[in-house]
């Protein structure tokens, strides 16, 4: 389970790069929601899968899966959830500005290099 | 150790001063700073008595010792008349630009910080044993000196002579280093006391000849030698105290110190004497040559202060020569090194008031245009005698110091003849006769420098102050030296036993064991005819000649094509340089942010894979692995479906819906791998996520992909397959090897105990790293912080500027 996991990671990031090279804004901020799930789905890997039970003490029980990965991963969700709202916000306005999400022509003017 | 605390006390000054002058605003601040040099130089004449029997002091502080580097105070007769000249000069500079810098008009708190610096920095250099501390002394001396040229920094000559030299002279310094980690590869140890014990050794080593053109390199550099003597010419838009101080008495001898302190280890080669005498040779004939073209009073003495640097390191060379003769102290080859020294001293004393003297004559007439002065004698008395004193010096002619070590070095190139160390062995009366020559330029620039500006007519409207005598402040620093250079003609015995010996016998220990060997004695006469004496009266006669028929071959400088000059040369390189690295960067810094993630995705697949492939980290098994069910495979078809329909979406609403589904399945996966907190989180998450995604949809254009081109999709493909194989082999990699056992252990057996919970993920997250729950609750602030700020910024449209008016 763990090797073909590690192939849909390697899927979900090779997908998310792609879209982050893009030229379509919205594009590349999919691409980052792609690539957190990679990530997500990195760590607990990377974890393992054994374990028989979620990390809850029960009696009886104790084959937990491992916590830390978990514990990792809910904090990661969250600031991805952040950086995702602010990147739409930042892609709102900057079309409202620039009038365009064509990521070719935003880039500085040649006036300040 | 006291003696190395001292080396900082400059600096340490330099930090107290600005305080004092801002406190005491009446008083000139050069009068504290006074002090310094004074009180250093009274503690250096201390060790004049143990030093002239060939005494050492060595004070030590350890500073890397786990690199054998360590801050020295190494004092032997080469440092410390090195030391003696840096704070005796020094003393009589700071006097001087007492008088000369307006303590109203100019940044005192600068130039005396500076000053000061270069004081710490220079000392070091002639005092470290070690080269590591030498190296960094000896680039700090190249940083004052970019500040102190460039101290009247509103000019752009300054700028530019500031930033000439540096570029020269940390190139050298560089160069330098380079030499010493040679010497440190061929002799373990960065001290220069150990490598010369070691010497012979060294010279077989296949390294060596690399070290010493290394090192040469740096001293030649510094020491304005041909073909670097160009950045000396520009430094003279520093203010004239510095001129005197750095650019003729103190660091540009350092090149010469370093060559001095290097001869023992570097003579034993052939290649050392080859090129230092032929190059100094060359600076010396070049140096006097073009200085009779100047027409600024500090442009000929910095000419000048060039080829008498040559003229030195002439010298340094026959002194390593000597190494190659057989029992050389008994011989004529002996007067080389000595003369080196002696003229060392004599140039500092004489150079040093003729500098002060044209700071005068800038500072009362207002120029320093030789063609506009003329006929200052009878205005300015002192300051003529002063200038006549040192020029005549300079010309090598009695009674002055300058005769005496003048005739040395004629011995000395003639002991050069002597010498089968050259072939062709005509090489030696080559050496001879541009010596010569060049010793009659010297006669003529000297007197060019001296009657040009204080006889013939005077031209007071061509003046932009009435010419009358500078204040006496502001002579007796250049009378004191005057004084000496009168002294050191009638006591030059004295001046050799107590000074120059022990300095001899540091340079040449394969010739003395101690000061007391030097079997040297100076003397103005010599009771008979000598073919020294010959020469110069030949030069007497022919400078005299040439200097009365000067304005009839002057136009011969305008012969030489301004393109093929040595300045052109270095001002093209760096144009050249200047918009090639920016040609450079432009290529690839282009503003585009895919170039740049392009970049970044790049590097990091290359260090990641390298190094797992380099480290052989690759490993892939089944072993222990939980076993796939039905239910992984289902979502793993769903997940991979709506990868492909985001990749393939050609409307934005598909492409959001088929993120949504991915989020949802990756949901399905945590709860498939016993997470349940996690799948709760995400799917709140997703949920909001797509709500934000429909929202900001609404107000974002219809997706184009902006013609993308074929060539460009597939570059992006191919970095994001590359990107997607490392991170799968880093996935498979890591979990089919465990290095360490895992330390969530300790977690499940203390949860209850220690924090009275039952979720172990909940307490982690609250308990155990709490402050990461912390901090991950103000990122999310700040992103909203961020957002509200977003939405509110109104930017300045291009037509509101013009309203406003």
């Amino acid at each position: 389970m763990e090797i073909l996991m590690s192939v849909i990671i390697g899927f979900l990031f090779m997908a998310a790069v792609y879209l982050i090279l893009s030229k379509s804004l919205l594009r590349v901020i999919i691409g980052t929601g792609l690539l957190s799930h990679g990530a997500h789905l990195l760590i607990l890997t990377m974890g393992g899968f054994s374990g028989s039970a979620p990390p809850v003490l029960t009696d009886g029980v104790t084959d937990f899966a491992d916590p830390l990965p978990q514990a990792l991963i809910l904090t990661a969700i969250v600031i991805s959830f952040g950086v995702t709202a602010l990147f739409l916000v930042m892609a709102y306005r900057s079309y409202q500005e620039l009038e365009t999400d064509n990521m070719t022509l935003l880039k500085g003017n040649d006036e300040h290099d | 150790m006291i003696s190395v605390l001292l080396l900082f006390a400059p600096v340490a000054a330099a930090l107290l001063v600005p305080m004092l002058a801002r406190r005491l605003r009446g008083i000139h601040t050069g009068w504290f700073v006074l002090a310094v040099p004074v009180l250093l130089f009274v503690y250096y004449l201390g060790f004049l008595p143990k030093v002239k029997d060939g005494g050492v002091h060595i004070g030590e502080l350890s500073w890397i010792p786990s690199y054998g580097i360590s801050l020295t105070s190494y004092i032997d007769g080469l440092s410390l008349l090195f030391s003696l000249l840096i704070t005796g000069i020094g003393s009589l500079v700071v006097l001087y630009s007492i008088f000369y810098l307006d303590k109203t008009k100019e940044r005192l708190g600068n130039f005396y910080a500076y000053l000061l610096m270069f004081m710490t920095a220079m000392l070091g250099v002639v005092q470290s044993d070690n080269m590591i501390a030498l190296y960094g002394f000896w680039e700090l001396t190249s940083i004052s000196s970019f500040l102190l040229i460039g101290y009247w920094y509103t000019r752009d000559r300054s700028r530019f002579g500031a930033l000439k030299s540096m570029m020269i002279t940390v190139f050298g310094g560089l160069m330098m280093l380079g030499g010493f980690i040679l010497l440190y590869i061929m002799g373990g140890t960065f001290s220069i006391r150990e490598l010369i014990s070691m010497a012979p050794e060294l010279a077989e080593h296949s390294l060596f000849v690399w070290a010493l053109v290394l090192v040469l390199l740096g001293a030649f550099t510094k020491s304005a030698q041909f073909p670097f003597y160009i950045w000396l010419p520009d430094a003279m838009e520093a203010p004239t105290p510095v001129s005197a101080y750095l650019h003729s008495a103190t660091m540009v001898k350092a090149g010469l110190y370093l060559v001095a302190r290097f001869t023992p280890i570097f003579a034993a080669s052939e290649i050392w004497v080859w090129l230092v005498t032929s190059i100094g040779v060359l600076t010396l004939f070049w140096g006097s040559f073009f200085a009779v073209k100047q027409t600024d009073l500090k442009g000929i003495l910095a000419f000048s202060t060039v080829s008498q640097l040559g003229l030195i390191m002439s010298l340094l060379g026959a002194a390593a020569a000597a190494f190659h003769v057989e029992g050389a102290a008994e011989t004529m080859f002996k007067y080389a090194g000595f003369a080196a020294i002696f003229h060392l001293v004599n140039h500092a004393a004489f150079k040093g008031s003729l500098f002060m003297v044209a700071g005068i004559i800038d500072h009362e007439t207002g120029t320093r245009d030789i063609r506009k002065l003329g006929g200052l004698m009878a205005l300015m008395p002192v300051t003529f005698t002063l200038a006549l004193i040192g020029s005549l010096s300079m010309a090598g002619l009695p009674p002055f110091g300058g005769f005496l070590s003048k005739e040395m070095f004629l011995t000395g190139m003639l002991s050069l003849g002597e010498l089968d160390l050259f072939s062709p062995a005509a090489w030696g009366t080559v050496l001879l006769v541009a010596a010569w020559i060049a010793s009659v330029f010297t006669f003529i620039y000297s007197f060019y420098f001296v009657f040009r500006t204080f006889t013939g007519k005077h031209k007071p409207d061509l003046l932009p102050k009435s010419a009358h005598e500078a204040p006496a402040g502001m002579l007796v620093s250049p009378a004191v030296l005057g004084l000496i250079v009168i002294a050191i003609f009638f006591i030059p015995n004295v001046v050799g036993n107590w000074i120059v010996k022990p300095a001899v016998a540091a340079v040449q220990p394969f010739m003395y064991g101690s000061p007391a060997d030097v079997d040297v004695h100076v003397a103005a006469w010599h009771g008979h005819i000598t073919p020294e004496l010959m020469m110069t009266i030949g030069i007497v006669i022919a400078g005299l000649i040439l200097y009365g028929l000067l304005p009839k071959w002057q136009g011969v400088y305008r012969a030489f094509p301004e393109y093929l000059t040595l300045n052109k040369l270095y001002d093209s390189a760096m144009v050249f340089s200047e918009s090639g690295t920016n040609r450079l960067s432009r290529s690839y810094m282009n503003g585009q942010i895919r170039s740049y993630l392009i970049y970044m995705f790049s590097g990091i697949v290359i260090i990641v894979l390298g190094s797992m492939i380099a480290k052989d980290a690759i490993h892939v098994t089944m072993e222990g692995t939980a076993p796939i069910g039905a239910v992984e495979i289902g979502l793993i078809v769903v997940l991979v479906a709506s990868v492909v329909t985001t990749l393939i979406a050609r409307k934005r609403l598909t492409a959001i819906i088929a993120l949504g589904a991915a989020g949802y399945v990756v949901a399905l996966f945590f709860v498939v791998f016993k997470a349940p907190d996690l799948a709760l989180t995400q799917l709140v998450i997703e949920t909001v996520s797509v709500a934000l995604y429909l929202l900001a949809f609404y107000h974002l254009p219809k997706m184009s992909r902006h013609d993308e081109k074929r060539k460009f999709r597939v570059g992006n493909a191919l970095v994001a397959a590359a990107v997607g194989l490392m991170m799968a082999l880093l996935a498979m990699s890591a979990a089919s090897q465990k290095a360490l056992p895992s330390i969530s252990q300790f977690y499940k057996d203390t949860v209850y105990s220690e924090a009275g919970g039952g979720n172990i993920v909940n307490v982690i997250l609250v308990d155990y790293r709490g402050f990461d729950t912390l901090f991950e609750i103000a990122v999310l602030s700040i992103a909203a912080i961020g957002i509200i700020g977003l939405i509110r910024l109104r930017l300045t449209r291009k037509g509101d500027s013009s309203e406003k008016q």
